[in-house]
């Protein structure tokens, strides 16, 4: 069998678990993208309880594996009462654990707008949630988006996990082709040449875009 | 704690001063950084802070701005207590919506500009007025841009700060501070970044608002020809107090204090 008909034979479940894996890596990267940016804002709180909540959660959900976080929602969950379906699943551990990652990039890219920002809008008056949303958050955006971009990759190969509890993502479609064709190579060589293009052709240029308008945005285009 | 009681809620009679440092310390630590400031601005005075480096000039703005909390005593503006609020019957230390409140009325420029990156000259001058005094976007532009056109900066309006030189955009500094109507302005080393070159187009915005506008202006600066020429009064700070105070000539031509002298012997000599 060549590898052409192999793809044509094989290619719309391909397809079909990639769709899967870009509607995953959405509604992930929203979920990150909103917990990033509340909880990066509620780390620079001077409310002591909240910014504890806030700390507490990003070292949990970076200092332990995805995996085991996918694992835990799926099968720990139900003990407790909760029963998620596997796509829900899939997509809350993926945005949690990577939000948490954002977070840090949300803090930090806040922290490193210049102090005379702070003050000017402090001299004008604006009040504190109009000083964030007006001056320092989209000063800080243009700060962050290069990383996010990185971010934004990592996501979509974190994603293959959710294979894993059975949601039939572009991975989960590999193993079960190699499982009843046993061509590894051919499956798993697919599989890799998607996320790579995906990332290197889909995201990258999105993300460099951004950075191209934010930069125009800041008057540096 | 401080008692306040002897301060009063606000300032009554004839001649009630823009603004009043009264019994104002502050101090970093150990540093004491100011030392009972006692000092009046008469309404429309143009006063000029003088003095070496670390000798407190800048806090006082800095103060006066509420960008830095007070130490001790009390700092009024147009009569009315501004680092603390009137509570049952007595000052108390002001709380963040107070502060807010009462420092609409000061405008502050500074050393290093500070323009919002992400606006155009333009968008600089109308986001106060549009998010704090609630003006509508047609009047608010007018407004930017007859401030605009007054320091000259009208064809750059639809320029961001990174397309314009240091001297330009100190000038939409100062017209995005005046576009709040401020009471009093601040000037915090307006002209020290700047490429000798540009300087002048800043001190000439600044000449023209006191001989123009009523506008009480304090100002600190090491242009000290600019400071004679333009101020009805010069401090020379010294160690976080006021050294000497006189009007620019009596200062500048006749020091009484020692100090005085040796500063302003060391500029010139550095001239």
């Amino acid at each position: 069998m060549s590898y052409i008909s192999f793809l044509s034979e094989h290619g719309s479940r391909f397809i079909d678990g990639a769709l899967i894996t870009g509607v995953q890596f959405f509604c992930s990267l929203a979920l990150a993208a909103v917990i990033a940016h509340v909880f990066g804002l509620v780390m620079l709180s001077s409310n002591t309880v909240v910014k504890s909540f806030a700390i507490a959660y990003v070292e949990f959900f970076r200092g332990t594996s995805l995996l085991v976080q996918l694992f835990w929602l799926f099968y720990v969950l139900p003990l407790f009462g909760i029963t998620l379906n596997n796509f829900l699943t899939g997509f809350l551990a993926v945005g949690l654990n990577l939000g948490a990652y954002g977070a840090e990039l949300v803090r930090g890219a806040i922290l490193s707008v210049p102090r005379g920002q702070w003050e000017a809008s402090y001299a004008l008056s604006l009040s504190p949630a109009k000083r964030m949303r007006r001056i320092i958050i989209p000063q800080a955006i243009a700060t962050m988006l290069p990383a996010w971009g990185n971010l934004a990759i990592e996501l979509l190969k974190s994603t293959a996990l959710v294979g894993l509890i059975a949601v039939p993502d572009l991975m989960f479609q590999a193993r079960e082709l190699n499982n009843s064709t046993y061509l590894s190579t051919w499956t798993f060589g697919t599989a890799l040449i998607i996320y790579y293009v995906s990332a290197r052709f889909l995201i990258t240029p999105c993300m460099r875009r951004l950075e191209k308008i934010m930069a125009r945005r800041m008057g540096r285009a | 704690m401080e008692d306040l009681t002897s301060y009063p809620l606000e300032l009554t009679g004839p001649d009630i001063p823009m603004v009043r440092f009264l019994n104002v310390r502050k101090s970093y630590g150990e540093l004491i950084v100011l030392d009972n400031l006692n000092l009046d601005i008469s309404p429309n005075e143009m006063v000029t802070i003088i003095g070496p480096s670390g000798s407190g000039k800048t806090t006082v703005l800095r103060m006066l701005m509420t960008l830095e909390t007070i130490g001790g005593g009390v700092i009024y503006v147009d009569g009315k207590p501004l680092t603390h609020m009137p509570k049952n019957g007595a000052l108390v230390p002001a709380d963040a919506r107070y502060l807010r409140k009462a420092r609409s009325s000061i405008g502050m420029c500074f050393q290093h500009f500070n323009l919002f990156p992400h606006m155009t000259a333009l968008q600089n001058c109308m986001e106060g007025p549009v998010q704090v005094l609630g003006l509508s976007g047609r009047e608010a532009r007018e407004r930017a841009e007859e401030l605009l056109m007054m320091v000259g900066m009208i064809d750059k309006k639809d320029q961001h700060p990174s397309r314009l030189s240091g001297g330009q955009q100190q000038r939409v500094a100062i017209a995005r501070a005046l576009a709040m109507r401020p009471k009093v302005m601040l000037f915090d080393e307006v002209t020290s970044a700047l490429d000798p070159e540009v300087i002048g187009e800043v001190t000439n915005v600044i000449r023209d608002l006191t001989t123009r506008h009523s506008l009480t202006m304090l100002m600190v600066t090491h242009q000290m020809g600019f400071a004679r020429d333009i101020s009805d009064r010069v401090c020379f700070f010294f160690g976080g107090k006021i050294e000497e105070q006189d009007s620019p000539d009596e200062l500048f031509s006749n020091p009484k204090s020692k100090r005085t002298q040796q500063f302003l012997s060391a500029v010139k000599a550095a001239d």
